[in-house]
């Protein structure tokens, strides 16, 4: 493991590589701020910059944007009450309030502070766990992998939209419909592709992305713009107050952060749950651990309220690496975008990265606690300057990210017919976001429908098409009986619900 | 049953189900895989199927969440009309080459949301595009056809 390290932390240290988790915590942070615009819009619009590098550089400015993204959602969530990302929802429940109490500088400081920590504890965790992990996922086999991309695809669809379960897993079946077009990996023979030249070889990952993501949201935010509920969101920005974190908060706040950092990982790691449902868990098990007094300042600008889902939703973040480097399962809808990318860079994530690429294993390991520093060190003093990215118009933002997703497609085939078929799954997936069909389980099952369909593949032709290959191994059967046991609960829920 | 917009999006789902489903059995195989346990059409046929019962189900069951959208609060002009400047840029970009299109596509959204300061509107469109060739075409090396530039000869 030391000399992975080592290797590691020649790779990452390198100043190409520095730059770039700079860049990309500066640029995320930027992106991540703009309300709508979350860590997967931010790598999806830098997947088309990271194939002029090499495969560790590009995912190391894919991490820096990430996490810059997660902390640009906590100051949107922090100054306007209108979070960046889902996964910062919860950080406007105490951070707003400590903002309009003239603290937003201090809730920005405990912000950023409680994201550092909670980084840099799970990147420990990660990386004591992840080699072990990779390990025990040697011994999995097709059926184990068919098994496993049920249950991320089922968690992802149970956690992502709230009381949505149905209307996610349509989403998932058409993720994996839009990546059975083109060619069939084995026999070569097409589908789907009606006579046309233009789908033999599939429809691109970027493409999916950057019209589901980047142009949907762009045409959201121009279709609600005159929405009432919308614009009661704008608040001016007016006093940052001081950064300074006195003894007492800082008190609290090394009580949260450890405990929170935990859960955040663990629920990371898991395929398909992810920062939203991290910081939300520990959000709720913070109020519900701290003493009497502490709970009723929750809501109002508690600083146990604040660290906590900051803490967890960047812990999150590095546990959802675990399955994507060590099992090439994505644990949420980010790691399942750089997926994409790694697959694009010809890098299949799995147990074998961690042998036949450990540069890349271990350089994204250790970008990750350099990516926090940078972060800290970026973010704190220029918060004040960072923040002001809020006040540009929808005049120009709406087109720029236009012209970033078209020039996206673009540069990679030079084919008009990729732009046609962009703007027509962007109007699709803008009319469907309107009536919350959630878009990540789509970008999840895209990416893992060709891995599903190799291992179902696999597992039907070793047991003779007969489908006893779910249960008769153990790991199968306890995937699947967990998958069954989210299932079970959902339902139990919705008819909890109508009762 | 409640009829909404939801389920309607189910119903239009389920009709897009139904004719993946019917594609997928058209999928021609090889005669030697017609009868393995998997060939070219079973992922996809599985994939209908899916289809068919999710949408069903929405369809089905009631819908506890409601999803009220406030048509009359929603700009749809503003939009199509946005939409249909990026058709146009997607026409011309091979023909015109990537300068001018992209130049004016920027500079016709702004105008269309509502932007009237043309400095400001021509600074974020000429010279930026200008800049953002440079950084691909210049320094990562990444190929941009421009018939337009070519003619002027700036462009090799």
């Amino acid at each position: 493991m030391i000399e992975g390290i080592l290797i590691g932390l020649t790779t990452a240290l390198t100043f190409q590589n520095i730059f770039m988790v700079m860049i990309g915590c500066f640029f995320g942070t930027i992106i991540g701020m703009l309300p709508g615009l979350g860590p997967m819009t931010a790598i999806a619009l830098m997947i088309p910059i990271t194939y002029g590098f090499d495969p560790a550089t590009g995912l190391i400015l894919m991490a820096g944007v990430y996490y810059g993204a997660v902390f640009g959602g906590s100051t949107s969530s922090i100054l306007l009450n209108a979070p960046g990302v889902p996964g910062t929802v919860a950080t406007s429940f105490d951070g707003y309030p400590m903002a309009q109490q003239g603290k937003a500088g201090k809730a920005l400081a405990i912000a950023a502070w409680s994201s550092f920590a909670g980084g840099t504890l799970a990147a420990i965790y990660l990386l004591f766990l992840a080699p072990s992990l990779s390990k025990v996922s040697l011994s999995f086999r097709s059926p184990d992998y068919f098994a496993l991309m049920i249950l991320g695809l089922t968690a992802i669809a149970a956690f992502s939209s709230k009381g949505q379960f149905i209307k996610a897993m349509m989403m998932v079946v058409l993720g994996l419909m839009l990546a059975s077009v083109g060619q069939d990996s084995l026999s070569d023979i097409t589908r789907f592709t009606f006579n046309n030249m233009n789908l033999t070889d599939g429809i691109s990952f970027v493409l999916v992305v950057m019209a589901t993501f980047a142009m949907s949201e762009a045409l959201t935010i121009i279709l609600k713009r005159n929405d009432p509920t919308a614009a009661a969101k704008q608040v001016s920005l007016t006093e940052l107050g001081s950064i300074r974190i006195n003894k007492e908060e800082r008190a609290k706040m090394l009580k949260t952060i450890p405990r929170t950092s935990i859960i955040g990982f663990i629920i990371g790691v898991l395929p398909g749950a992810g920062a939203t449902i991290a910081s939300f868990l520990a959000y709720g098990m913070e109020r519900n651990l701290v003493k009497d007094e502490e709970k009723e300042k929750f809501g109002k600008g508690s600083v146990h309220g604040l660290a906590a889902p900051e803490t967890a939703n960047n812990a999150a973040c590095s546990g959802a690496f675990v399955p994507l480097l060590t099992l090439g399962i994505p644990g949420s809808g980010t790691t399942a975008v750089m997926l994409g990318a790694l697959l694009g860079f010809g890098i299949q994530p799995g147990p074998r990265l961690y042998m036949t690429n450990p540069e890349i294993f271990w350089s994204v390991i250790m970008s990750m606690y350099i990516g926090m520093v940078v972060l800290l060190i970026l973010n704190l003093p220029l918060i004040p300057y960072i923040a002001r990215i809020l006040a540009v118009p929808k005049n120009y933002l709406i087109p720029l990210i236009l012209f970033f997703s078209i020039t996206g497609i673009y540069v990679m085939s030079f084919n008009n017919f990729d732009i046609y078929l962009m703007i027509g799954i962007a109007v699709v997936a803008t009319f469907m976001r309107l009536y919350d069909f959630p878009m990540p389980p789509l970008i999840l099952a895209f990416v893992l429908g060709g891995l599903m369909e190799e291992n179902l593949r696999r597992s039907l032709l070793l047991s003779d098409g007969s489908w006893t290959f779910l249960w008769d191994r153990t790991l199968t059967a306890c995937i699947l009986a967990t998958t069954i046991l989210i299932v079970g609960w959902q339902i139990y829920k919705t008819f909890k619900k109508k009762n | 049953m409640n009829i909404n917009t939801t389920k309607i999006i189910s119903l239009l789902f389920f009709i897009f189900s139904a004719f993946y489903l019917y594609t997928a059995y058209q999928i021609q195989v090889f005669a030697f895989d017609e009868n393995a346990p998997f060939n070219a059409r079973t992922f996809p046929i599985y994939l209908g199927y899916a289809g068919l019962f999710f949408s069903g189900l929405k369809l089905i069951l009631p819908d506890p969440n409601t999803i009220k959208v406030e048509h009359k609060t929603l700009e749809y002009k503003k939009t199509a009309i946005l939409v249909l400047i990026a058709i146009i840029y997607g026409a011309t970009i091979l023909k015109v080459g990537y300068f001018l299109t992209t130049s004016f596509f920027l500079m016709g959204s702004y105008y269309f949301l509502g932007e009237r300061r043309w400095i400001l509107m021509f600074m974020l469109s000429f010279p930026f595009v200008a800049a953002f060739m440079y950084l691909l075409h210049g320094v990562l090396d990444i190929y941009l056809r421009d018939p337009f530039l070519k003619l002027i000869g700036v462009m090799g």
